[in-house]
């Protein structure tokens, strides 16, 4: 027979070993990825699990490679762009749809909803062919353009919104204030928790993004790191050793941004459930 | 008087608010409703590159004639149906277990399983890719615990290279719906479980008749966002097959044939026909209409 706290001790050791399980394969690939940098392809491929003394032979292959400075300072720029552009843009609307009544909100604010569960494929053939009558093809621009006014990211400010304390805005108005002025001086610096939430979300979409950029920068001197690795890696025999190297530098960015702002990540990828 | 009956405002014309959504709105409707508009009437014309004619109704003829849409079809089920219970169901579990307050080391646990969506689909694809060549490691690792006597042929075999890309796209997403779900767990009152577990209610029965229904909303939005996401899978098949950036099959007898793409590959690769493209790409808009609505009523249906 075996005894009530026994079978508990048993639970909770089964327990630990399940989420240290899912812990150790979620970490395991970077820690496969600092060390892939560090080894020669042929190497990897075997799948050596030490460090190894590749790293400046695979840095050096990966600049002769890749314009890295031009490669990184086009992804800087589409991300700092898309960021900046997406929050003014989307906040503005996000505010506006909370503060402002008229006869149709509800209604457009629905269908920007619904605009939520377009996929990107059914909209991509005809975003190339307007970007194309824009003379806007294989520019940074293009890149960002269409993701500045983000359904998600408005819907996610007008729900922080309501938290703003309207008391605020009476007596802003009643001081004279602007609307215009209401919104940059009151509201901006009063909501900067869920702008650090939203700039999270907005930076890591951007430098992460994928199909369009493929789709509209066709010369390599508009590429970004992501379409770099990409053209890198899926090449039938890859330079691993190479491309680990530039995994590497893509992740930086990223994980530096999600430990520096980590509460306000898991706040802003809560946003929508609240 | 009028100054304190502001609250509930009348509906009226308010340039202020027009001036806030307008840019926004406008850009809506550049970049997202005449496109969409512009890719229906596409989806109903044929013909190489630019040079479109009406062709009534022949796209959807053609798609039910077409082997390659089919298995892209095919494909893009099987992720679906196979990767999105497993991944939820493993994000709930998850989230179940680090939801109690006596584990240890909860933060960093919590941190280390959201760690995989702070990559980029691109750079996570290519690291599995290179774990799962042929002599590589995961094949080392299962020969070595006794699992297999031979390698698995992940990249040559359809069946495995499918079973690698869900493998891979579990990896990427399971932590951050798991985040979804623990928000939601803690919205839930401690006492309803105290109370069924005074009652000698097990673990699992409390979890399955108490959790599970307490979290139908969130479940509900996670699977829906999740079918929106596996239906427009392309950045990982892409990556992995080279299928869409550098041409050819995608995968072993076009296993990771998707349909986004598909449609990158009807668009940009071969002889380009655009209406044809528009055609496939209003399939995905269907089935995510159509999947939406059925979980949407699904959730309700159990509500009453």
């Amino acid at each position: 027979m075996i005894s009530y706290g026994f079978k508990q001790r048993i639970a909770s050791v089964v327990v630990y070993i399940f989420l240290a399980v899912m812990a150790f394969l979620s970490i395991f690939p970077f820690l496969w990825m600092v060390i892939g940098a560090t080894n020669t392809t042929s190497d990897i491929v075997k799948g050596k699990m030490t460090f190894g003394e590749a790293v400046v032979a695979n840095a050096t292959t990966f600049f002769t490679q890749v314009n890295a400075p031009l490669i990184f300072w086009n992804s800087a720029k589409i991300t700092i762009i898309a960021t900046v552009l997406t929050l003014l843009i989307s906040s503005l609307a996000g505010y506006g749809f909370e503060i402002f009544s008229s006869r149709f909100r509800e209604k457009l604010y629905t269908l920007m909803l619904l605009s939520l569960m377009i996929p990107f494929a059914a909209l991509m053939i005809p975003l190339f062919m307007l970007m194309g009558k824009f003379g806007l093809i294989n520019t940074h621009i293009a890149v960002v353009l269409p993701t500045v006014a983000s359904a998600f990211i408005i819907f996610y400010f007008r729900q922080s919104t309501k938290a703003f304390p309207h008391e605020l805005r009476d007596a802003a108005r009643v001081d004279g204030l602007k609307e215009w002025q209401i919104f940059f001086l009151i509201y901006m610096p009063v909501m900067r928790s869920t702008y650090a939430a939203a700039f999270i979300i907005v930076f890591m979409t951007a430098w992460n993004s994928y199909l369009w950029p493929l789709i509209v920068l066709q010369s390599n001197e508009t590429k970004t790191i992501t379409l770099v690795i990409s053209s890198l890696g899926s090449a039938y025999y890859p330079d691993y050793g190479v491309v680990m190297i530039g995994t590497v530098l893509a992740t930086i960015p990223t994980l530096f941004v999600f430990f520096a702002m980590q509460r306000q990540f898991v706040e802003g990828m809560l946003g929508s459930v609240k | 008087m009028s100054a304190i009956s502001t609250r509930p405002k009348r509906p009226r014309f308010d340039v202020n608010g027009w001036l806030f959504v307008g840019p926004a709105l406008a850009l809506i409707a550049i970049f997202m409703v005449f496109p969409i508009l512009h890719s229906l009437w596409m989806s109903f014309q044929s013909g190489l590159g630019m040079r479109l004619s009406f062709a009534g109704l022949k796209n959807i003829y053609r798609l039910f004639n077409d082997p390659l849409f089919l298995m892209a079809l095919t494909n893009t089920f099987i992720f679906f149906l196979v990767q999105v219970p497993v991944m939820l169901t493993l994000a709930l579990i998850t989230a179940a277990l680090l939801n109690n307050p006596d584990i240890k080391f909860r933060g960093v646990l919590r941190t280390a399983i959201f760690l995989p969506c702070v990559t980029s689909l691109v750079a996570y694809t290519v690291l599995f890719k290179s774990m799962f060549v042929a002599n590589g490691l995961v094949n080392t690792v299962l020969i070595n615990l006794g699992i297999v006597n031979v390698g698995i042929p992940w990249m040559t075999d359809p069946f495995w290279c499918r079973v690698m890309i869900i493998i891979a796209i579990t990896w990427r997403w399971t932590g951050y719906n798991m985040i979804f779900y623990l928000a939601a767990m803690q919205n839930i009152d401690r006492s309803v479980y105290e109370a069924a577990r005074i009652d000698g209610v097990p673990t699992w029965a409390r979890f399955v008749s108490l959790t599970v229904p307490m979290l139908k909303p969130v479940i509900l939005f996670t699977t829906v966002t999740s079918t929106i996401g596996t239906l427009q899978l392309f950045d990982e098949v892409s990556t992995i097959t080279g299928g869409g950036s550098a041409g050819g099959a995608a995968g072993p007898g076009n296993s990771a044939l998707t349909l986004s793409l598909y449609i990158y590959n009807l668009t940009f690769k071969f002889a380009p026909n655009l209406g044809y493209a528009a055609t496939v790409s209003y399939v995905i808009v269907l089935l995510v209409a159509i999947l939406s609505f059925l979980q949407f009523y699904a959730a309700r249906e159990r509500k009453a």
